[in-house]
């Protein structure tokens, strides 16, 4: 039985808790991918770089905040900064729509233009972090680091093994769940949520009906700079702050607004989560789980590791090409991706 | 001069004309119906009416005003509501957000005339927490119209609301239409039922190849021996 249990404590510390807060972390970026899929129909490229400017944003709030002696407690000051890193990141989105984006939807570009036209903004917010501070790693993290340590859970409970929560783990998750709250609120219940369904869902009827397309565009990007900062941040919180980081999750974050149904934000919701468990399960080296389920002699010599960590993208790849593959459109998608 | 009139309409999708000199007019209370073969203009007529064509020649006049310049958004202000053909719901909404989003225009208290679509449409209210994706055509149909009823329009324009239902609830489409237009507003239908339409109809056109070939009373054109030869099938 306890042996069951310390197995259970494994899984919960290696896979469960860091799979919760990496897929809170995915499904913000999706949601900000299938948004702008839904309403402005392309793929945008540059929401990694959108991802990494707006962590950048907050953190240099962070350390304003900080070098002016302003905490946030047990919790990290990047969180007080964060509705100023939003605002800095809505600034930036609308200053590319007009600049860039507004051209492309004046001449009736195809989906195709669009995406190389996001490659484009993401070379260049690209270039700009790396100006402004560079592309190093650094931490921001500060507040208290853990809100249940390894040792003392062992303590508690007499187990073996230790369960750790990061207190950026349980920030990451509970914005999430506060995010995604109002973003569904704000879609299903205000009339101009209802507008951005409604536009997303059938362009023209929309124009029909009086609503106001560039109105709709304006909220798309707010929104959406909303959202992708708030999924940079807290994973530079929860990992570090590097810039390159933010242009590989780019993948992941796409295959999980795929696996949900490109343009559904509950299908983003699952995909993120989808793809967090699916990298850490097949990553993950079972060999202390299975030394404590399997009788002494039949525990395993080898790590029992599916695939080395080193090669976690490639999950994501591959569940990439096997929904393509089997449902284009995927989990609660009604277009192809 | 009716009181919503396309005059001498000439226009195209880009290439060569479509309409010729071509003129539809409707007025309040009175249903006009625009029948005529395939690929005749019907539907261009219409979007053309509605400002979502650029006009070479001719100009679209609304209680006297030209209206020619105006893009379809501003057109819904004045008063007119266009039900297309293809597309006409918002699928992933449900039957009571289409009708929402139908009075997006509006600022104003819109349950009254939430109650009237109902009450016209009786099984909407039955289906209205139900994504109107998943309705049958004919029901897709009367969301499509109850959705362009949410701006009290002065003046309503139908692109075949009977393509693709059964006879049985083509007929109750029509019995609703008639309901609507003896509420004052005025319904310029675009038909491929051409018998069923001009039955119901106070003013035919008939169209051939972009232009009027007969203009006439529903009647007068039912009666006409030559047309019921060319269009109607004997």
């Amino acid at each position: 039985m306890t042996d069951l249990l310390n197995a259970l404590v494994i899984i919960a510390n290696f896979i469960i808790v860091p799979g919760l807060a990496y897929g809170s972390q995915l499904a913000l970026g999706a949601l900000g991918v299938t948004l702008v899929f839904g309403v402005l129909r392309f793929s945008n490229i540059a929401h990694g770089e959108t991802m990494a400017a707006g962590a950048m944003f907050t953190m240099l709030f962070t350390w304003l905040l900080q070098s002016m002696g302003i905490g946030f407690g047990p919790l990290p000051t990047a969180l007080l900064a964060l509705p100023f890193g939003i605002g800095a990141a809505m600034v930036l989105c609308l200053a590319t729509d007009r600049a860039v984006y507004g051209y492309y939807r004046r001449v009736r570009a195809s989906p195709a233009i669009y995406i190389i036209v996001s490659v484009g903004v993401m070379f260049v917010y690209n270039g700009l972090i790396r100006f402004v501070v560079g592309p190093q790693d650094r931490v921001i993290t500060d507040g208290q680091r853990f809100i249940m340590k390894a040792r003392a859970f062992k303590q508690a409970t007499g187990l073996n093994e230790g369960l750790a929560i990061k207190t950026t783990q349980a920030v990451s998750v509970g914005c999430a769940v506060l995010a995604v709250g109002l973003l569904f609120w704000f879609l299903n219940r205000t009339r101009t949520g209802k507008s951005m369904r409604a536009y997303s869902d059938n362009e023209d009827l929309a124009l029909l009906s009086g609503i106001n397309p560039e109105r709709v565009v304006l909220i798309t990007w707010l929104i959406t700079a909303a959202l992708a900062t708030l999924a940079g941040t807290l994973y530079g919180l929860d990992k570090s702050f590097r810039p390159f980081v933010y242009m590989q999750l780019l993948l992941p974050i796409f295959a999980a607004a795929i696996v949900g149904g490109f343009g559904s934000p509950l299908g983003a919701i699952a995909g993120g989560f989808v793809i967090a468990f699916s990298e850490l399960t097949v990553t993950f080296a079972y060999k202390r789980v299975l030394a404590y389920l399997l009788p002494d002699s039949m525990a395993p010599s080898t790590l029992v590791q599916l695939l080395s960590t080193d090669y976690k993208i490639a999950v994501s790849f591959a569940i990439l090409v096997i929904v393509l593959l089997i449902k284009p459109t995927g989990l609660f998608g009604q277009r192809t991706a | 001069m009716s009181f919503l009139v396309g005059e001498n309409m000439t226009c195209g999708y880009g290439g060569a004309d479509i309409l010729h000199a071509c003129t539809l007019g409707v007025d309040p209370g009175e249903i006009a119906v625009v029948v005529g073969p395939n690929g005749a203009g019907k539907s261009t007529a219409m979007k053309a009416m509605f400002g979502m064509l650029h006009l070479r020649e001719g100009r679209v006049m609304l209680d006297g005003v030209d209206i020619s310049a105006l893009a379809p958004q501003e057109r819904v202000i004045h008063g007119m509501g266009f039900v297309p053909q293809n597309n006409n719901v918002f699928t992933g909404m449900t039957v009571e957000e289409n009708l929402e989003m139908g009075a997006f225009i509006r600022r104003d208290d819109i349950a009254a005339t939430m109650e009237q679509v109902f009450g016209l449409f009786p099984i909407l209210r039955e289906k209205r927490k139900q994504p109107a994706g998943e309705l049958s055509g004919g029901q897709r149909q009367q969301v499509a119209v109850g959705r362009a009823l949410m701006t009290q329009p002065k003046i309503l324009m139908l692109d075949e609301p009977t393509a693709g239902v059964s006879p049985i609830v083509m007929d109750e489409l029509f019995d609703r239409i008639i309901e609507v237009a003896r509420t004052g507003i005025a319904i310029l239908m675009v038909e491929q039922n051409a018998k069923q339409a001009l039955n119901i109809a106070d003013k035919g056109f008939v169209l051939v190849q972009g232009r009027n070939a007969y203009k006439d009373t529903g009647a007068a054109l039912m009666a006409n021996a030559e047309v019921r030869r060319a269009f109607l099938g004997g």
